[in-house]
């Protein structure tokens, strides 16, 4: 008998390839969407993290209290001490100190005058130390367009962008004046070892790169750093691991009044974060909701259309003596066929384009030319274990369930309307 | 032998705020064997008769009694295994399964009843021999054309050998040379397996068939007469 009704749905291709299709498209469109929603958010704290705020910081609480100012006068000190102290004492996170800096970047021609000027944000991070994961962190070998990346002491990277603004060639000495750790004035002569470019328009609109111990040195900032960054040696951002370790390191300073006690902030606590990511999480949930759910009464509607439909075949096979109920399982059992492969051909299909775009990305550079979010500008997908079965929810559940309404039909009419309805 | 019997049948549908009464007072009784038929014009109630009879439909009141069962007390299911064990059914507009091959319609109701493949297989082939379409098993209904396509739904309905075969007009969409041959073929196997046949119709081809006419109308009985007339081909005579 089940041989007999597997022909009857091969051979309807409405009953079969096209609910398998209707069914494949919606779960595939649930499995992208989610994938891409949870890349962009990722790529946001992967960036975010990468570029500032690691998945935890230590400041100074003075530094904390203004940090968008880069305030180098209120940095950390005896920073050498500290650092072995938490690589000590957290043995799972990666620890490298950094220096934010900002001044004007001057370019001299032949005689020394300038050339060009532009004011510039700066990042000082260990480039030269023999283990340091900055360079691979940063992605700086990816990022490098021209020229090399550090090769000694003095180099510096700028971005791209920013050295075609100031017409800078590879080997040209640019100018860094700022200001002290103490607030007098700070020159230093950085030679231009190569350009980068990062993919996030708030970085390559005007950045350097320089290694920590040269800026130390043009800032006056012995033993000292602005922050403190600390990464999962996964480089995964586990927000309860990493609020934990938050909480643990600010117990041992509560007693500490100091301003320049140092205060650890996790990544969500840094910039509003916190927020920002439950806003974005909740929106993302939403849409994802509205969209399976928008799947799901289209599925749902295919089930019942398909259903009725058959009430015709319905009629035949009750006056055959085939009972009620049986028709019921069977009319379910045929659209958990049709709801499985589909879903399994959508999520299979999802999951491939997801995965590719995962590594692919792509560029919309040109759409965030004036962003100041450290986004990257190619927005990646992402897959998850939600990945695998989010298309299953309209494309199995919603197919059956529109099918168990649709039979629901059967019971509720009398046999003979399901015959005149036939014999319509 | 009683086949069928009806006490006292009443039928209403909702119509509005109203009751439509399709059947009223319908006495009847069907012996084993019989070839007869509900006559009258659309509307009489002849098809909620049948339908009722068949267990489609259940009596709005009074007692419908096939095959010793009460059609009023069967649950769905015993509904279901009194149609797939005792009635075939027949009707106008063929109604097979298009998706499936002549003989794969006639195999269907053998299905039902779980009967063995290799019976099945030859019952189905006998069916179809006995029909004359033989040749066309492994075409499907949209290859088939009106004469055929009622020997197909003949075959669907006698090959599993039922007690009771209620036809719905089943000559209305056939020529007069189709019509012949399907009313032929009922009449033979009502002699030769001695099965009941009840028709709804008004289509004169069939009428001449009948040994029994009970003729409705308004959903009442008005004449319940027993023809003897010699079986061979009345349009033909």
């Amino acid at each position: 008998m089940i041989r007999f009704l597997l022909k009857g749905l091969i051979r309807d291709r409405s009953r079969s390839l096209s609910p398998v299709l209707i069914v494949a498209a919606g779960a595939f469109l649930c499995v992208f969407l989610y994938g891409w929603i949870k890349g962009a958010m990722d790529d946001l704290i992967s960036s975010t993290a990468r570029f500032d705020t690691g998945h935890v910081k230590i400041m100074t609480r003075a530094y904390n209290n203004l940090s968008d100012q880069m305030p180098n006068d209120l940095a950390l000190l005896g920073v050498g001490k500290l650092m072995d102290d938490l690589r000590a004492s957290e043995k799972g996170i990666t620890w490298m100190p950094r220096i934010r800096f900002g001044g004007l970047l001057d370019i001299p021609d032949e005689k020394g005058e300038t050339r060009e000027q532009a004011p510039v944000a700066g990042l000082a991070v260990d480039l030269l130390g023999p283990d340091s994961p900055e360079p691979e962190i940063l992605n700086l070998k990816n990022a490098l367009v021209r020229g090399k990346l550090f090769q000694k002491a003095g180099d510096i990277l700028i971005s791209e962008a920013f050295a075609h603004r100031l017409g800078v060639k590879i080997g040209e000495t640019a100018t860094l004046i700022g200001s002290t750790m103490n607030g007098g004035l700070a020159m230093h002569n950085f030679t231009v070892a190569g350009t980068v470019r990062f993919g996030i328009a708030a970085l390559d609109r005007g950045a350097v790169i320089a290694d920590i111990e040269d800026v130390r040195f043009a800032l006056d900032m012995a033993d000292g750093a602005g922050e403190i960054v600390g990464y999962s040696k996964e480089m995964h951002y586990d927000n309860n691991a990493m609020t934990a370790l938050t909480k643990q390191f600010n117990k041992r300073f509560e007693q500490d009044k100091d301003e320049f006690a140092p205060i650890m902030l996790s990544l969500v606590d840094q910039y509003g974060l916190r927020e920002y990511l439950d806003l974005a999480n909740t929106f993302g949930a939403i849409i994802v909701t509205i969209f399976v759910m928008a799947m799901s009464i289209v599925l749902w509607n295919s089930g019942l259309m398909n259903g009725l439909r058959r009430y015709g075949e319905i009629g035949v096979r009750l006056a055959l003596g085939e009972p009620k109920g049986t028709i019921y399982r069977r009319m379910i059992l045929e659209s958990i066929i049709t709801g499985f492969i589909g879903s399994l051909l959508g999520t299979l299909a999802g999951l491939a384009i997801t995965y590719y775009l995962q590594y692919v990305g792509i560029d919309f550079g040109n759409l965030m030319q004036k962003s100041t979010i450290l986004m990257s500008n190619v927005i990646r997908t992402r897959v998850t274990g939600w990945s695998y079965v989010i298309g299953f929810i309209p494309g199995l559940g919603a197919s059956v369930i529109g099918t168990m309404f649709a039979g629901i039909g059967i019971y509720r009419r009398q046999t003979s309307q399901l015959f005149k309805e036939l014999e319509a | 032998m009683i086949l069928v019997k009806t006490r006292n049948l009443l039928k209403c549908y909702p119509m509005g705020l109203r009751k439509l009464t399709a059947l009223k007072d319908i006495n009847l009784e069907f012996q084993r064997g019989e070839f007869c038929g509900l006559i009258g014009p659309s509307g009489s109630g002849k098809t909620t008769l049948l339908n009722i009879i068949g267990s489609l439909d259940v009596p709005s009141q009074g007692s419908v009694t096939v095959l010793d069962k009460k059609i009023e007390e069967l649950s769905h299911v015993e509904a279901a295994r009194l149609r797939r064990n005792h009635i075939g059914f027949i009707f106008q507009t063929y109604n097979l399964l298009l998706l499936y091959t002549a003989y794969e319609n006639v195999e269907f109701p053998l299905l039902l009843i779980e009967m063995p493949e290799a019976k099945r297989k030859k019952k189905v082939m006998d069916a179809l021999d006995w029909l004359g379409i033989a040749d066309k098993a492994d075409s499907r209904p949209a290859q088939l054309s009106g004469g055929e396509s009622q020997r197909v739904a003949v075959a669907r309905a006698i090959v599993k050998l039922p007690q009771l075969v209620l036809a719905d007009e089943p000559t209305a969409n056939l020529d007069a040379e189709n019509s012949f041959n399907i009313l032929e073929m009922m009449v033979k196997l009502n002699r030769e397996i001695n099965t009941t046949f009840i028709f709804a119709t008004h289509d004169e081809k069939v009428i001449r068939y009948l040994r029994r006419k009970i003729h409705l109308v308004d959903g009442q009985v008005v004449k319940d007469e027993i023809v003897n007339q010699e079986r061979g081909n009345p349009c033909r005579h």
